[in-house]
C-alpha cells in the first residue's frame, strides 16, 4: 500500500497533542488521589478534561486540513521509552485523528449524559475518575506511533473496562461479568503480545514507520503468523468469534459505560489494529483472509443472538458484535474496505453510542428495568428519547440515505467485489439486523403498555437528551458526508493507502436493493410478531433456534467444556500431586526428625552426674582419639 | 622426679573426677572440680619446670583466677538452692530437663 512519509518534529496543536492523553489522565488522577474532597464538582472535572481532550483533537485535525496530503502524517517524540528499543511517540495521521475525534467527542458526550445518569449515585466520582482514565488510554492505543505505546493503551482500556463494568461492584453478577472480561480479553492481550514479541525478532523495531517499510520482505509463514497473533489479539478487545463470550455479560456495567466502551470506543480497538496494521496483512494474504472469515462468522452470531435477547441490553450488545463483524470484514477487505470500515465504526459509534443511550434513559425512566417484555408504548411518554433511538434504529438497519445505509452497503459493495460469497452472508447479515432491531424498537416504544405497577415513566432532564439529540443528527448526516464521494477514503489515504480506482456509490446494484428488501422483510416480521401482536409478559419456550440464540450460540457451554473443565482437571490433579507427593516429603521428613529429637531429649534428664559422666566419656574418647593420633 | 609430680597428679585428678560422679553433696562435688583443677595447676607447673620455660606457670596463674571466679558463682549458686530447698544434694535440683 502507498502511504504517506512520516514527517518528525510537528508544531501547533499536533505538537501539543500528547495533552490529548495528559488531560484525561490528569483528571482521573486528581479524582482518586484526591478522594471525597472531590466528591462536590469531581463529575464536572471529568466533563472539563474530556472536552479538553476533544478541543485538542479539533485543533490538530484543523492544522492536518492546512496541509498537503504528504505532509499529513506527522511523529510528535515524546521520550526514550526503553533506551535503544523504544522510543515514544505520538504518530497523528489521517487514521488515528479520525480515532482521536471519534473517542473524545463522542467520550465527551457521554460524560455529560453521565451527570445526569448518574446523579443518584454515591459514587459517582469514582465513575468519572475510571471513565478519564479509559480516555486517556484510548488514546493512547490510538495514538501511540509504536505496538508498545498501543499495548499499554490495549491493557489501560482492558483496566477501564474492567473498573467499569464492574462498577457496582456489590452486585456479584457485575463482579463475575467483570472478571469474566478480564479473563477473556487476557486471551486476546497474550497472543498480541505475542505477536509483538514476533515483530520484534523479525523486523528488529515496534515503531509504525520501520515495520511498515519493510513489512512486505519478511517470511511469508512468519507474516501469517504475527497477523494471526494480531488478529488473536484483536478478537479478544474487538468481541468477535471465538472471544466473544464477555461482551454480552459486559452489559452489567452502568449505560454510559455499554454506550462508550461496549459499543462506540474500545471494542473498535481491533478494527484500527487490523487496520493500522494494513502492511503486515495485506503480505500475508492468509492472515488477511482469515480476518474476513472471523468478520462474517462474527457479524452472522452477533445478529442471530441479537434476536433473542429480552435485555435490552443485550439486544443492543449482540448488534455490537454484529456491527462490528462487518467492520472487521472491511478491514480483511484491504485497501478497499479499510475507509468502510472506519466509516462504518465512526458511524457506528454515532449511532450505537446513541441507542445505548436511549436505552438508558429508558432504564432511567423504567426503575432500571432492562426486560423489553416490560416496555412498550413508551413513545408517548419519552419522545426524544423514542425519536432519537429511532434515529440511530433507522440507521443501523441501513434505512436509505441515513448513515448505516452508506457505510453498510459499501462495506457490502466493497465484499462483494473481493469474494461473493463473503457478500452475500453480509446480505444476509444485514437482513437479520433488520429484524433484531425492529424488535428491540417496537417491544420498546410501540405495541401494549406492559409496565411493572409500580412503573412511573417520564422524560430524562435534558442533561441526557442533549447528548441524545446530538448524537442523532451524527446518525442521520455523518454516513452521507463520509461516503459521498469518497470524502473519508481520500483523507484516509496517506495512512492507510487507497485502492488502485475508487470505488463509486451504486445505490441500485443488486446487492444494495437485495439488502433493502430483506431489511424491509426483516422489519415486517418484527412488526407482525412484536408490534401489532401481544408480546408476552414471560419469555415463551420458543423453538430450539430460539433457546440457541438465547444461549449465546452456546459459547459458555463451549468454553465450559473446551477449558474449563479441563483446566479444573489439572488444577485438581496438581492438588493432588502437591497434597500426596510434595507435602508428603516434606511432611515425612519433617515427622522423621521429630520423632528421632522426641527420643533423643530423653537424655536431657536433669541430673548433673550424668551428664558429668558423658562429659568425662567425652574426654576420654578425645585422649583417647589423639593417643591414636600420636602412635601413627 | 618429674613422673612422681605426675603421678601425684593423676591421682589427685582421678579422685576429683570420681568424687564429682559418685557424691551428692553439691559443696563436695564442687570441692572435686578444684581438686581436679588443681591436679592440672600441678602438671602445668610441672611441665614448665621441666622444659625450663614459664608457660606453664602463666597457665597455672589463669587456671587459679578462673577457679577464684568460679568459686564464687558456684557458692552462690550453691547456697541459694540450699536456701530455697533446704538441701544442698545435686540430684534434687534436677528441674531443668526435657
Amino acid at each position: 500500500m502507498e502511504t504517506a512519509e512520516i514527517i518528525q518534529g510537528a508544531g501547533g496543536a499536533i505538537g501539543a497533542s500528547w495533552l490529548m492523553i495528559a488531560l484525561p489522565l490528569l483528571g482521573a488522577a486528581i479524582l482518586l488521589l484526591g478522594g471525597r474532597r472531590t466528591n462536590g464538582w469531581g463529575h464536572l472535572l471529568g466533563v472539563a478534561m474530556s472536552l479538553g481532550a476533544f478541543v485538542v483533537a479539533v485543533l490538530s485535525f484543523v492544522q492536518m486540513l492546512g496541509l498537503d496530503d504528504s505532509r499529513r502524517r506527522q511523529a510528535v517524540e515524546l521520550f526514550d521509552f526503553i533506551p535503544g528499543m523504544v522510543k515514544m511517540g505520538l504518530l497523528i495521521d489521517p487514521l488515528s485523528i479520525s480515532f482521536a475525534l471519534l473517542i473524545t467527542g463522542v467520550g465527551s458526550l457521554i460524560h455529560i449524559y453521565s451527570i445526569g445518569y448518574m446523579s443518584h449515585d454515591p459514587d459517582r466520582r469514582r465513575f468519572f475518575a475510571y471513565l478519564n482514565l479509559f480516555v486517556a488510554a484510548m488514546l493512547l492505543l490510538v495514538l501511540a506511533d509504536n505496538y508498545v505505546g498501543l499495548y499499554i493503551g490495549w491493557e489501560g482500556v482492558g483496566l477501564a473496562s474492567y473498573l467499569l463494568i464492574g462498577f457496582w461492584q456489590h452486585k456479584p453478577s457485575a463482579a463475575t461479568a467483570a472478571k469474566k472480561a478480564f479473563i477473556v480479553n487476557r486471551v486476546g492481550d497474550f497472543g498480541l503480545a505475542i505477536g509483538i514479541f514476533t515483530i520484534w525478532t523479525t523486523f528488529g523495531s515496534v515503531a509504525y514507520g520501520p515495520v511498515f517499510e519493510v513489512a512486505g520482505e519478511a517470511d511469508q509463514g512468519v507474516l501469517t503468523a504475527i497477523g494471526l497473533l494480531l488478529l488473536l489479539g484483536a478478537c479478544g478487545k474487538s468481541a468477535q468469534l471465538p472471544l466473544q463470550s464477555w461482551l454480552l455479560d459486559a452489559m452489567e456495567g452502568p449505560t454510559p459505560v455499554s454506550a462508550l466502551i461496549h459499543a462506540a470506543t474500545m471494542v473498535t480497538a481491533g478494527v484500527y489494529l487490523v487496520v493500522r496494521s494494513g502492511a503486515i496483512f495485506e503480505a500475508a494474504s492468509t492472515a488477511q483472509f482469515v480476518v474476513t472469515i472471523v468478520g462474517v462468522a462474527t457479524l452472522l452470531a452477533g445478529a442471530i443472538i441479537g434476536c433473542a435477547k429480552d435485555d435490552i441490553k443485550k439486544a443492543l450488545a449482540g448488534s455490537t458484535m454484529s456491527q462490528i463483524g462487518y467492520m472487521m470484514l472491511a478491514a480483511g477487505l484491504g485497501p478497499v474496505g479499510y475507509a468502510f470500515a472506519i466509516a462504518h465504526l465512526i458511524t457506528h459509534g454515532f449511532f450505537k453510542a446513541n441507542m445505548f443511550l436511549g436505552a438508558g434513559s429508558v432504564m432511567h425512566a423504567m426503575n432500571d428495568e432492562v426486560d423489553m417484555r416490560k416496555y412498550g408504548g413508551l413513545f408517548s411518554v419519552m419522545k426524544v428519547t423514542a425519536i432519537t433511538f429511532g434515529i440511530g434504529y433507522l440507521a443501523i438497519i441501513g434505512f436509505p440515505l441515513l448513515s448505516g445505509y452508506f457505510t453498510k452497503d459499501g462495506i457490502i459493495e466493497s465484499a462483494m467485489h473481493v469474494n461473493p460469497v463473503l457478500g452475500w452472508l453480509a446480505v444476509a447479515g444485514a437482513g437479520i439486523t433488520g429484524f433484531y432491531m425492529s424488535r428491540v424498537m417496537f417491544m420498546t416504544f410501540f405495541g401494549k403498555r406492559r409496565w411493572a405497577p409500580d412503573a412511573h415513566p417520564h422524560e430524562s432532564p435534558a442533561v441526557m437528551t442533549i447528548p441524545l439529540v446530538i448524537l442523532s443528527i451524527g446518525s442521520v448526516f455523518l454516513g452521507a458526508y463520509l461516503i459521498l464521494g469518497n470524502r473519508l477514503m481520500l483523507f484516509l489515504a496517506p495512512a492507510v493507502g487507497r485502492p488502485a480506482d475508487l470505488p463509486g456509490f451504486h445505490p441500485f446494484s443488486a446487492p444494495g436493493l437485495t439488502t433493502l428488501a430483506l431489511v424491509a422483510v426483516g422489519a415486517a416480521i418484527a412488526w407482525a410478531k412484536y408490534g401489532r401482536a401481544e408480546v408476552p409478559q414471560v419469555a415463551p419456550r420458543g423453538s430450539f433456534l430460539t433457546t440457541f440464540a438465547r444461549r449465546d450460540l452456546y459459547g459458555d457451554a463451549l468454553n465450559e467444556s473446551l477449558f474449563m473443565r479441563p483446566g479444573q482437571w489439572l488444577t485438581r490433579i496438581a492438588v493432588f500431586f502437591d497434597n500426596r507427593a510434595v507435602d508428603g516429603l516434606v511432611n515425612g521428613l519433617a515427622a522423621g526428625i521429630g520423632g528421632t529429637s522426641g527420643r533423643m531429649r530423653r537424655l536431657q534428664n536433669g541430673f548433673v552426674r550424668s551428664y558429668a559422666l558423658s562429659i568425662l566419656f567425652g574426654a576420654a574418647m578425645v585422649v583417647g582419639a589423639l593417643l591414636y593420633v600420636g602412635t601413627l | 622426679m618429674t613422673t612422681h609430680y605426675l603421678v601425684l597428679s593423676v591421682l589427685l585428678f582421678t579422685i576429683g573426677a570420681v568424687g564429682v560422679l559418685i557424691r551428692r553433696n553439691a559443696i563436695v562435688a564442687f570441692m572435686c572440680v578444684e581438686l581436679m583443677l588443681n591436679a592440672c595447676n600441678l602438671a602445668f607447673v610441672t611441665f614448665a619446670r621441666q622444659h625450663g620455660n614459664l608457660d606453664g606457670q602463666i597457665i597455672a596463674f589463669f587456671v587459679m583466677v578462673v577457679a577464684a571466679a568460679e568459686v564464687v558463682v558456684g557458692l552462690a549458686i550453691i547456697v541459694t538452692i540450699f536456701r530455697t530447698r533446704r538441701s544442698a544434694s545435686i540430684d534434687d535440683a534436677n528441674l531443668l530437663k526435657y
